[in-house]
């Protein structure tokens, strides 16, 4: 077997050339990427931190200012990865330059996996920086670090994934901002970012158990704090369900040639 | 010798009903140049899709180098490279960053050293560091060759490289094309511009309406439907012609000052009987001239005998 076909086995080369473009496209849009969700937290804190926070001291034991940071990662990363994986399918696309990666030797799995890959990695490094802005502004306790890089890898990974659908799905940049904008922020700000469910009145706080993205706020809450809104366990079979449904959709995608090839 | 490519009945229908490719079968011989002429839609770009693994078959067999475009697709797509027709280029990339995006992207290693080749091959040194955006349209047009040579690939498509470029980069491609033969890489390429098949290609396959309607060397091609053409400009013209010259092709033109003769180029011509004939009957000549077909006479001539009209041809060959 020669040096080529072992590399095409698995093409460790296309893998890390798609990756690595993503990443450039992210290095050389560093203020959108990075710096703008970083103003946008600080001003966060400055908003509910300081207006909500100066009457709402504490939740669950936990100060306000601290209480929101979790919710505040979610919602960027929730943003960021679909913004970043949608993108990144739906551009060569638009452009047409997706001929080169259907031509190419690659795999369905590795396509996903280099796409999937530089988007959830932005998304980690974007919750991090998020992460530690806010420890300027609040103090922080991490009760569970595993549990949080779990989230933290988990949900960028399953976020990226939902955005590479969407961004297959898109048919234009419209399509690209629909789901974003009209279902995934909605349920971000009704999912429990900047309160707890159980301030909510009975029949609100059963509508929003239906509500997934409670599940995901509320699981790396309690990586954080020890305190959550349903059980952990719930929690990450949640999170886990949703990887699990992306995953078959990306699938199903790619046997078919859904919106790729004709 | 094993064909490097190996298409066989191949179809393909669109789901929006159009039949864009009929049972085609094709033998693409290691080393070749193949010209796949046809007019607009009549099915070159699907055919060269489904090869390269853009465009999924509806029913047949494609091999290259010996693997199954499906079954086999990385061996197959790694020894293949492609220049679409469409300029599509990352545009905000540096000509250096994509190049070598591609090479990566085909499984290959870096290898700086060749992709520096390939660049000053095709006079893109000098822009490395350009980013695409800021490139002239040839110069795009030689980034996206430089892209599919940068995998060292054996086999290579062209879909109509040369649309839309100047003269000089049209010439310098064609030399490019002729240097990459001489190193053993078979090339297939798509055209409108007749005289780039007739100047490079060793066969031509015309395929019209998604069916392959004649495969043939190239000079074999032009011996066999070649026509040549007897032109004599007469000293009085001819108000028609005279029952006595009713056996020879002829046909009156420029009001009976020109007498054109078309015969076959290579069968028994009968020029000297015609001669002899007009001599005879008093018809004199000043002067004469003699025209063979071109492979684009031929070409509009198989695509007629199909049933359609070239229409892109005239303005593309104007």
């Amino acid at each position: 077997m020669s040096t080529d076909t072992v590399a095409l086995a698995f093409n460790r080369f296309g893998v890390w050339a798609i990756y690595r473009f993503e990443m450039a496209r992210a290095v050389r849009t560093a203020w959108q990427s990075f710096v703008t969700p970083v103003m946008t937290t600080s001003l966060y804190f400055v908003v509910f931190g300081s207006a909500i926070g100066s009457r709402m001291t504490e939740v669950g034991g936990v100060s306000y200012g601290a209480f929101i940071v979790p919710g505040l990662i979610m919602l960027s990363m929730f943003t960021e990865s679909i913004f970043n994986a949608s993108f990144g399918i739906f551009f060569p696309k638009f452009t047409g330059t997706i001929y080169e990666i259907l031509s190419a030797p690659v795999s369905y799995l590795e396509i996903v996996l280099a796409y999937v890959g530089a988007a959830a990695t932005k998304s980690i490094i974007l919750g991090l920086i998020i992460l530690t802005t806010a420890s300027f502004f609040v103090p922080l306790r991490i009760e569970h670090p595993f549990v949080m890089v779990t989230f933290l890898v988990l949900i960028s990974c399953t976020f990226s994934l939902f955005g590479f659908i969407i961004g297959i799905w898109a048919k234009g940049f419209e399509n690209l901002q629909f789901i974003p904008m009209l279902i995934v922020t909605p349920l971000t700000f009704l999912g429990g970012a900047f309160y707890s469910i159980d301030m909510l009145p009975p029949a609100w706080r059963t509508f929003s158990l239906f509500n997934p993205v409670v599940y995901l706020i509320s699981g790396f809450r309690w990586s954080f704090y020890g305190k959550s809104d349903v059980a952990i366990e719930m929690s990450l079979a949640i999170t886990l369900g949703f990887f699990v449904a992306c995953l078959a959709v990306v699938a199903w995608i790619f046997k078919t040639g859904y919106r790729l090839k004709n | 010798m094993a064909p490097i490519i190996s298409i066989r009945n191949l179809t393909k229908a669109y789901a929006s009903g159009v039949q864009a490719l009929q049972s085609t079968t094709l033998d693409i011989r290691k080393g070749e140049i193949f010209a796949l002429l046809g007019p607009n839609g009549a099915g070159k770009t699907t055919l060269i899709n489904i090869v390269c693994g853009i465009v999924t078959p509806t029913s047949g067999q494609v091999t290259a180098d010996g693997h199954d475009i499906a079954r086999d697709y990385k061996a197959a797509r790694a020894k293949i490279g492609l220049v679409p027709q469409e300029l599509t280029t990352d545009t905000f990339e540096t000509v250096w960053a994509t190049t070598n995006f591609s090479r990566g992207l085909f499984g290959r290693g870096p290898n700086p050293a060749l992709v520096e080749k390939v660049l000053r091959d095709l006079s893109l040194w000098e822009k490395r560091d350009a980013k695409i955006m800021t490139l002239s349209g040839g110069m795009k047009r030689r980034v996206m060759i430089a892209k599919a040579l940068a995998h060292e690939p054996e086999i290579l498509f062209l879909d109509e490289p040369t649309a839309g470029v100047d003269v000089e980069l049209r010439r310098d491609m064609w030399n490019l094309v002729r240097g990459m033969r001489e190193r053993g890489v078979t090339i297939i390429l798509t055209t409108h511009y007749i005289e780039e098949a007739e100047e490079m290609a060793d066969r031509v396959g015309v395929i019209n309406k998604g069916r392959l309607i004649v495969v043939e060397e190239k000079a074999v091609l032009m011996k066999k439907l070649g026509k040549r053409t007897l032109t004599l400009h007469l000293q009085e013209p001819l108000k028609e012609l005279p029952p006595s010259l009713a056996s020879w092709s002829l046909v009156l033109k420029a009001d009976g000052n020109d007498l054109e003769y078309t015969f076959d180029a290579h069968a028994h011509t009968g020029i000297p009987d015609l001669l002899r004939r007009l001599s005879e009957i008093g018809i004199g000549f000043k002067d004469l001239n003699t025209k063979e077909s071109s492979l684009e006479d031929i070409f509009v001539g198989l695509v007629h005998e199909s049933g359609s009209t070239p229409e892109k041809l005239t303005a593309a060959t104007a």
